[in-house]
């Protein structure tokens, strides 16, 4: 009724003319709002992306880069056998951290959604998770290297304790290191958006299950799991891409001695081999959009916000 | 509806979850505790003796690099981020409201900046300044390169504000006879302050912390991550710990200051 009402009353205003009160249409008006964030992603986002792939194809030497359409950049990434080796590794990272962040990630926010009786205290727990992300990522990661080290505080404490007789060297700058830095920078985006889709799963539905006989578990396994899923695809598209795109948790905690994609378009970078870098940059960014894909086939991420 | 006494399953989450809280502020706390160091001390445990040694280092500015200008300069920038994640992110999650063309392309472009790996942006923006003539600064590209990051972040947050937004409260107000400022004035914006003050603490912290995307774009000038990260590989005193120390202890006085303003807003909406 309403919106008969003022379609038929619109025109009769217009023809009224009242041209001093000027009024912008609600589509105009919703188009004027997007454009600062279009124009910032455009600038800052598809113009670099559009520019390294054109930059992929160029010719450089030890100084500069020169214009041309080489496909050289792509054969020699992909024609080596240590690319192929270092994309292995860095999956191998996406791996593992995704499985451990998974797994902690859940409990933490199944702990804080279900067993956490009060909102205060659930809100003042979830801060208590979340300030630490909120500080410096590469100071947090060097504040493992007192801990972890050969004299650090684990080795130690192990040997005072007469468990082991030298240190154990593989605790830092080895690929343990690298994913348990990962493990503690990443875990929080873990467990945020499990954290959302817990809270919003109605509690009438847990108790139904247990009125009809469903031990915990069973509630847990057939009734939250299930609808934890989106909150859990969505934390696998922030781990797996951070991880993807890291290169310092990867060259300071294992000590120069692994690899990443990323850390390789890094020292490329630094040896100004821009072109290889984008060629790098290219087949990396295929990879990551084409798992994120894979994932949002499972999530509709404007569904769950 | 809970009246029954927590089982064993709580006893043992709980402990996992303290043990989850250990492992997020240990080493932080190691790395506090080692600051203190004596002036004879190394990078590790045990103390050497107390002192305040390594944060009288950080000032004197030949010891450790441009220790007082970055911070100023992260500091500025993570003011300039945030001013702006706020106002754009507000823009346009007003703009998400309605469907409009193009409106889930730019969704999932925004999405896109917040998968695509942070070194991507930081190459193809050097790129881009350098194919340009620009000269790359921290005032300009590395601003961008920090929007790329924070903006998503400020977008979804919007997006899942106004998701939960009943339109009720305009449509009371419209028929009360206020214009759409008044009512945006006066009825969204105290609704959603609290909220667009913890996309503006993202903003800041995120930019202020950042690195990755400033490594290529942040031209003669380092920011404080940067000067940290270099600080990684050539310095061996806890002078390092003090500059992590400090830097800390600034972002918790940040986040403690922004929710201290959040529970006032929140207070106070509820009083009126």
């Amino acid at each position: 009724m309403a919106t008969i009402a003022s379609s038929e009353t619109e025109p009769a205003k217009a023809e009224g003319a009242k041209p001093k009160s000027f009024r912008l249409s609600p589509a105009a008006i919703s188009y004027l709002q997007a454009t600062p964030l279009a124009l910032i992603l455009g600038a800052f986002l598809l113009l670099p992306i559009l520019m390294i792939s054109v930059v992929s194809f160029w010719d450089y030497d030890f100084a500069q880069m020169y214009p041309d359409f080489l496909t050289m950049n792509y054969a020699e990434t992909l024609g080596s056998w240590v690319t192929w080796k270092t994309y292995l590794n860095t999956l191998k990272f996406a791996f593992l951290v995704w499985t451990i962040t998974l797994v902690v990630g859940f409990w933490v926010a199944y702990f804080l959604a279900f067993h956490i009786r009060t909102t205060a205290m659930q809100m003042v727990l979830f801060l208590v998770c979340t300030v630490p992300f909120l500080t410096s990522n590469i100071i947090r990661m060097i504040s493992w290297i007192p801990v972890l080290g050969r004299n650090g505080l684990v080795n130690t404490t192990l040997i005072n304790a007469g468990i082991i007789p030298e240190p154990i060297e593989w605790l830092l700058y080895s690929d343990f290191a690298v994913v348990l830095a990962m493990v503690h920078l990443y875990t929080l985006f873990m467990v945020t958006p499990i954290f959302n889709t817990l809270m919003r799963i109605d509690k009438s539905l847990v108790e139904a299950a247990r009125d009809a006989g469903a031990t915990s578990w069973q509630t847990l396994t057939n009734v939250i799991l299930p609808l934890a899923k989106p909150g859990m695809a969505i934390g696998t598209i922030f781990v797996v891409t951070l991880v993807m795109a890291d290169f310092s948790t990867v060259q300071v905690m294992s000590g120069g001695q692994s690899a990443s994609v990323a850390l390789m378009m890094k020292n490329q970078m630094s040896l100004l081999q821009y072109p290889a870098a984008a060629a790098n940059a290219v087949v990396l960014l295929v990879l990551v959009l084409i798992m994120v894909a894979g994932i949002l086939r499972i999530v509709d991420i404007r569904k769950e916000l | 509806m809970h009246s029954d006494k927590r089982g064993r399953e709580f006893y043992l989450l709980a402990i996992f979850f303290v043990v989850f809280v250990l492992f997020l502020y240990g080493p932080l706390s190691a790395i506090l505790i080692l600051s203190f160091q004596g002036p004879n001390g190394g990078l590790t445990f045990p103390l050497n003796g107390v002192s305040l040694r390594w944060f009288a280092n950080l000032f004197e500015t030949q010891a450790v690099g441009d220790f007082g200008g970055s911070f100023r300069r992260s500091a500025m920038l993570g003011i300039m981020v945030m001013i702006v994640t706020v106002v754009v992110s507000l823009l346009a999650g007003l703009a998400f409201r309605r469907r409009f063309i193009g409106s889930t392309a730019l969704f999932y472009l925004a999405v896109a900046s917040l998968v695509v790996p942070s070194i991507i942006i930081s190459l193809g923006i050097g790129v881009v300044f350098q194919q340009l003539g620009f000269q790359p600064s921290w005032y300009s590209s590395a601003f961008g390169a920090h929007l790329t990051w924070t903006l998503p972040f400020g977008v979804l947050i919007m997006f899942a504000v106004f998701n939960r937004f009943s339109p009720a409260y305009e449509e009371a107000a419209r028929d009360l006879g206020a214009s759409s400022w008044q009512t945006f004035r006066h009825v969204v914006l105290p609704m959603i302050a609290p909220s667009l003050v913890g996309v503006g603490l993202f903003g800041f912290t995120l930019s202020y912390d950042e690195f990755a995307r400033t490594l290529m774009t942040a031209g003669t000038f380092n920011t404080l991550p940067l000067e940290i990260y270099g600080m990684t590989t050539n310095v061996t005193t806890p002078v390092l710990y003090a500059l992590g120390t400090v830097t800390t202890v600034f972002s918790f006085l940040v986040i403690a200051g922004t929710l201290g303003l959040i529970v006032h807003l929140n207070r106070r909406r509820l009083r009126s």
